[in-house]
């Protein structure tokens, strides 16, 4: 065994015992290690992937000396190492751009906490991605989960701490019901191992054996995974969670840490349960309604908003809505345009909380009519903010825009009367994403009528300029030349099951 | 912008809101209408003619702003409840009919009864070393897991740390009440029976909970259980002799520098065996004799970093929600 292979390994022990180390740091101190940490991690996901491109398979990793089915494992392809690297390179661009509001935002005390939070996030996020066992995958969960909850309650103040205690009690029903069918699924089939329990599954579904327990657990962990990314009907957390946090902490837990749910969610349609037994149960009819409804109220709830947080914040639901409807079409085309979407929305999430941060920053309050101008006042920001509003609304060029096409040809491709749908509900909700994000984007460039230079400028420093221009770039990228990293998720995700 | 206009209250758009928001999000109304000033009327004095039709509209609304506010809200409570209720018990309903459905407990041809369970049962002692087998599972097969579980821990002391961590305002009338009351008030009054008795139980506690971690893979035990004995001997300290008195061996640095290094011994020797493992080599780590107390290769120091963490997870849980630091 090569040893870039032990890159997976890397990438969740580093983030893991540095985190253990962070809290004993000083303030300064604890900023400058985590941002190291998080750029090793980056750098080895980095070397990683033209690796596993060139090995053409995937590979499991045995956690120990004993094999498979008794010790733990890990399991890499082109499809986890860029959906690694992503999260990674994410992360890191939103470290640096929160990194000055981190100062202002939290007690002095707090900042090395929260650094160890962040660093806990990143390894939690590796282990979902990398993972071959399902209850290793629950552990990670629960690590992800607590240190997002610190990251919410880590500015002072009532509201705060009340979204973190919901966001915390969500989440918590979320898990238990994933482990309630974890439990269950190694009743029925004796194994924790993602590709034995898909073997037994497959057994079970032919012989017609256990028909109902085994609808249940799809039924639960759909459900558990569902709360916990913000799945339409149970999403009532997402607008208090996501705009009460540090600006840094909103970007990881709206771009990346629902995005660590999903793609467990990709993982136990394809490797746990199967994707012809996961439609056998008929679970994703559900999913694809849920979905196509998230797709549509979402972009409603965000219409109604008149903060400029919880509008960016609400437009999540209708986001994790497509991704949802692609894994709910359970078809190769859908797989990958979801997997794809993962990947644009959480460039542009995170972008757009930084950004937003930024824009009410120079102005009186956050709400969408006092914004008035301050794209003037800060001009990347408001630029930034542009680029990610256009890319949700679905512009050429951009990366949401190719998500789109991605979901509209994996709609036609079905041929069903979900064709007809898919397409109408897309069309509706650019068009209810075009009515709230071009409302706010007008808003942020026209002058208000008193003079705009008394409310000062924007002085968040070169990290934070850094990571916004990398974000557009990441954006337009993503949007001008999808074509080579599509083939990569395609070809990954055949590796994938 | 739709809201600017000066009529927007009445078209069509703000009653299709109105509508929507109906069914919205119970706390942000709930806060709202906390936080709503009811005192005022914006409304203009109205011309003398109309002040009968105005009044009675007024009664009207007055009327069915009290319903809103009174039975409404009670209505919509009980809707609430009852619908909760409802769900709850249909899912416990489905649940016990899919779990009766479930294999039979014990039964020998259960899917649970495989190949797995079964080379833990029979190979356990050979392969890993440890006499008790739970030990072995847990910190040699699937060790991976329990890295992660130790780690939850100190999540969750960290999200504890931020929730409570109060910051301090120097200066403050306030503060030094508080202070005064953490001193006097919050502090165990000192109760001659519980010191006797602590001192008498301290040592044995101490004792057992080191003998429970140390014998982890030679006997039921090991360092989750051993370390809750360790902090709860910790805790019955704070409670007999006060927190000032437990601070001299338990605070932040020495909770900081114990639970780092035991949680990063943890990781690397894990991360060095995980590696080598992967790559087949051998480890310098081997099982040994079973039944000494070094045997069982990593084990016994997994062990001993898992009761540190533990206990001084328990103890600094206990502290901070007491005083809100350690």
């Amino acid at each position: 065994m090569d040893l870039w292979q032990s890159i997976p390994l890397l990438l969740v022990i580093l983030p893991l015992v540095s985190a253990c180390l962070c809290p004993a740091l000083p303030r300064r101190g604890a900023q400058v290690f985590c941002g190291g940490i998080l750029a090793l991690s980056c750098l080895a996901a980095t070397i990683f992937m033209p690796a596993i491109t060139s090995l053409g398979a995937s590979y499991t990793y045995s956690m120990g000396h004993f094999p498979a089915p008794w010790g733990n494992e890990l399991r890499a392809g082109p499809l986890e190492s860029r959906m690694s690297w992503f999260f990674m390179l994410v992360l890191l661009l939103t470290f640096l751009g929160g990194l000055r509001c981190l100062n202002h935002d939290i007690p002095e005390k707090k900042t090395s906490v929260f650094c160890a939070t962040l660093l806990l996030i990143a390894s939690g996020l590796n282990a979902q991605v990398y993972t071959n066992d399902l209850f290793t995958a629950y552990v990670f969960l629960e690590i992800t989960t607590l240190a997002a909850v610190s990251q919410i309650a880590s500015r002072p103040g009532g509201r705060p701490l009340l979204s973190s205690a919901r966001y915390m009690i969500m989440n918590m029903v979320g898990s238990s019901l994933f482990l309630l069918g974890v439990i269950l699924l190694y009743d029925l089939t004796g194994h924790l191992l993602m590709s034995p329990i898909q073997q037994s599954v497959s057994a079970l579904v032919e012989s017609g054996q256990y028909h109902t327990p085994l609808t249940l657990v799809v039924a639960l962990i759909t459900v558990g995974l569902g709360i916990k990314s913000a799945l339409f009907p149970f999403h009532a957390w997402v607008s208090d969670s996501y705009s009460q946090g540090t600006p840094m902490g909103s970007a990881i837990m709206a771009a990346l840490v629902s995005k660590g749910y999903l793609f467990l969610m990709l993982k136990v349609i394809y490797r746990v349960i199967g994707r012809e037994n996961f439609a056998a149960t008929g679970v994703d009819t559900v999913l694809f309604i849920f979905a196509l409804l998230g797709m549509v109220l979402g972009s409603i709830l965000a219409i109604r908003q008149t903060d400029l947080r919880r509008m960016v914040a609400y437009s999540s639901v209708a986001q994790i809505g497509y991704i949802y409807m692609g894994l709910s079409l359970n078809t190769d085309a859908g797989m990958m345009a979801a997997v794809f979407h993962m990947i644009a929305h959480a460039v542009c999430k995170s972008m757009l909380f930084l950004t937003c941060d930024g824009l009410i920053a120079v102005s009186p309050s956050s709400r969408l009519r006092d914004l008035e101008g301050s794209g003037f006042r800060a001009p990347l920001t408001g630029a930034a903010f542009t680029v990610g509003a256009l890319s949700m609304v679905g512009f050429p060029f951009l990366g949401g825009f190719s998500s789109k096409v991605n979901f509209a040809l994996s709609a036609v491709d079905l041929q069903d009367p979900r064709t007809f749908l898919v397409l109408a509900v897309l069309v509706i909700s650019t068009w209810l994403h075009t009515l709230y994000f071009l409302r706010a984007v007008i808003t942020i460039y026209r002058r208000s009528p008193e003079d705009t230079v008394s409310k000062g400028h924007l002085h968040r420093g070169f990290c934070y300029s850094l990571s916004l221009v990398m974000l557009i770039l990441l954006n337009v990228t993503l949007g001008v030349m999808s074509q080579p990293l599509i083939n990569v998720l395609r070809s990954g995700l055949t590796l994938f099951g | 912008m739709a809201k600017i206009r000066p009529d927007f209250e009445s078209s069509l758009y703000a009653r299709f809101l109105k509508w929507v928001r109906d069914g919205s999000d119970r706390l942000d109304e709930d806060m709202a209408g906390m936080q709503a000033d009811r005192s005022m009327d914006p409304s203009p004095a109205p011309p003398e003619q109309d002040m009968e039709r105005v009044m009675a509209e007024r009664k009207v609304y007055d009327r069915a702003q009290e319903w809103g506010s009174h039975q409404g809200f009670r209505l919509r409570n009980r809707t609430y409840s009852f619908l909760s209720l409802f769900l709850c018990l249909s899912i416990i309903a489905v649940l016990l009919y899919a779990t009766s459905q479930l294999p039979a407990f014990g039964r020998a041809g259960n899917p649970a009864h495989n190949e797995v369970s079964e080379r833990y049962l029979e190979k356990g002692m050979e392969e890993t070393g440890a006499v008790n087998l739970v030990s072995g599972m847990i910190l040699d097969y699937r060790a991976f897991d329990t890295l992660g579980e130790s780690n939850v821990l100190l999540t969750a002391v960290l999200s504890v740390i931020m929730l409570l961590h109060m910051q301090r305002r120097e200066g403050d009338p306030r503060q030094e009440m508080e202070d005064l009351a953490d001193q006097t008030l919050y502090e165990p009054r000192h109760d001659p029976i519980l010191q006797t008795v602590t001192r008498v139980l301290m040592p044995m506690l101490l004792l057992f909970g080191i003998y429970v971690v140390l014998n982890g893979h030679l006997s039921p035990g090991g360092g989750f259980s051993g370390g809750a004995v360790l902090g709860a001997a910790l805790i019955l300290h704070t409670n007999a002799f006060g927190s000032s008195s437990t601070r001299r061996f338990m605070n932040m640095r020495i909770f900081q520098a114990v639970t780092g290094t035991a949680l990063c011994f943890y990781g690397l020797a894990k991360a060095y065996s995980f590696f080598v493992g992967a790559n087949h080599l051998p480890s310098i780590f081997t099982p040994g004799t079973p039944g000494r107390l070094f045997s069982a290769g990593l084990i016994p120091y997994l062990n001993i970093a898992v009761g540190l963490v533990v206990a001084c997870t328990i103890s600094a849980l206990y502290t901070l929600f007491r005083k809100g630091d350690l």
